[in-house]
């Protein structure tokens, strides 16, 4: 258990922590991750790979979560994601730094884009991977994926940064 | 090819499009990569797009990696709930070698070495319950063939093939790992009936009576193993 924690606890917490945006209760979400992984040992049947299935369960994990807070709340936290923070993506922009401001508009995204551009770019998951651990069709997987990364044009559009996409 | 990459910005995008973020990433299979490279290759719109995506690649990891790692505060809690757990019950047969395998990975060398005499006795032990077990299960003509030293001293009027198969009593040196122990007995067919009296074990090799040559053979061999440190043949 030591070696699974060691070898997987902080991509389990990355991924927790851009779907709750808080550190502790990411922390507390990478226990329970993997207790229940403890628990569950015997049905893992290694049809996809270890890192996938902790991921699913994170994802899960993290949904109830977030539904544990109140709704408004988290509105406002999707809405307010670039605005909420004193350096904000125009700043960025005069500061000539195009990765500070894809960084920030990549926080910005909502929950269902970050998670999909998190799990293929930093995961480096599979169309099939992605399904499995979203839930959703591998055509939604590439679809989603696609959406997301115009959102994201936007927001760079929107903070002043134009990269000829699309 | 250009004008379809251009046309995907307005409308639906095309399977290439969607695929090139896989593609940077590495995740697609050999007909898809190949599908991509070929794409990318004819059309500079695509190609350029792609730039992009290489870009939204590295800071998405520049982003994550930026995230640091959980405090100790997580995995002590994890341990702590883990300790809390229930202990659970695996079947024997998956789990009892692991076991051991683990009990015996956590000791250390010299702590093996001392341990190996102990190890033996809990042989022996084990020896006697399953003898027992059987002797409780067998039939009266099984009994025939065991011996008893007194029984050694009536006439001997059984059949011979019940004779019984020869013993020896064996010292191994404080060194012996229990586990060169079990493969020594593994490979003697061997199994340990009395001891430890002054460290020695009385020792049954297979099922059969052997003749003096035999024996003397075996007491030869059992002598040149490195953890037996006395052999010596008996009734």
């Amino acid at each position: 258990m030591q070696v699974l924690y060691g070898r997987h606890h902080v991509r389990v917490y990355r991924f927790g922590l851009r779907l709750v945006r808080d550190e502790q209760v990411a922390e507390d979400l990478i226990s329970e991750v993997f207790l229940d992984v403890w628990r569950q040992a015997g049905k893992f049947e290694g049809r996809s790979a270890v890192s996938t299935w902790l991921l699913a369960i994170t994802r899960f994990k993290a949904l109830s979560a977030l539904r544990r807070r109140k709704d408004a709340e988290l509105d406002d936290e999707a809405v307010n994601a670039i605005e909420d923070t004193s350096d904000d993506p125009e700043t960025v922009v005069q500061k000539k730094d195009t990765g500070d401001a894809l960084r920030k508009c990549l926080t910005g995204l909502s929950a269902e884009h970050r998670e999909i551009v998190d799990l293929v770019y930093y995961h480096e998951k599979s169309v099939e991977d992605v399904a499995g651990i979203v839930g959703i069709p591998e055509n939604t997987v590439k679809t989603r994926l696609f959406y997301a990364r115009k959102k994201l044009a936007e927001l760079l559009k929107a903070a002043g940064i134009e990269r000829g996409w699309p | 090819m250009m004008a379809m990459s251009k046309k995907m910005l307005d409308q639906e995008p095309s399977e290439i499009e969607m695929l090139l973020p896989f593609h940077a990433a590495g995740t697609l299979n050999a007909r898809d990569t190949r599908r991509v490279d070929e794409a990318l290759a004819s059309d500079p719109e695509l190609a350029k797009q792609y730039a992009v995506i290489q870009e939204e690649y590295a800071e998405t990891i520049h982003l994550n990696e930026s995230l640091g790692a959980p405090s100790a505060r997580a995995m002590q809690k994890l341990f702590a709930a883990i300790d809390g757990e229930p202990v659970r019950k695996p079947s024997l047969s998956t789990s009892l070698s692991a076991q051991i395998s683990e009990f015996f990975a956590k000791l250390s060398p010299r702590t093996l070495a001392w341990s190996a005499s102990l190890g033996a006795v809990a042989l022996l032990l084990q020896a006697g319950v399953i003898g027992a077990v059987l002797m409780k299960n067998q039939t009266t003509s099984f009994e025939t063939a065991s011996i008893d030293l007194k029984e050694r001293n009536a006439p001997i009027t059984r059949d011979l093939g019940a004779a019984v198969p020869p013993r020896a009593l064996v010292r191994f040196t404080p060194e012996a790992r229990i586990a060169e122990i079990t493969a020594l007995l593994d490979n003697y067919q061997a199994s340990i009936v009395d001891g430890a009296k002054g460290g020695m074990f009385r020792i049954q090799f297979g099922n059969r009576a052997m003749g003096k040559d035999e024996i003397a053979g075996l007491m030869s061999r059992l002598q040149g193993e490195k953890i037996v440190s006395l052999a010596v043949a008996t009734p």
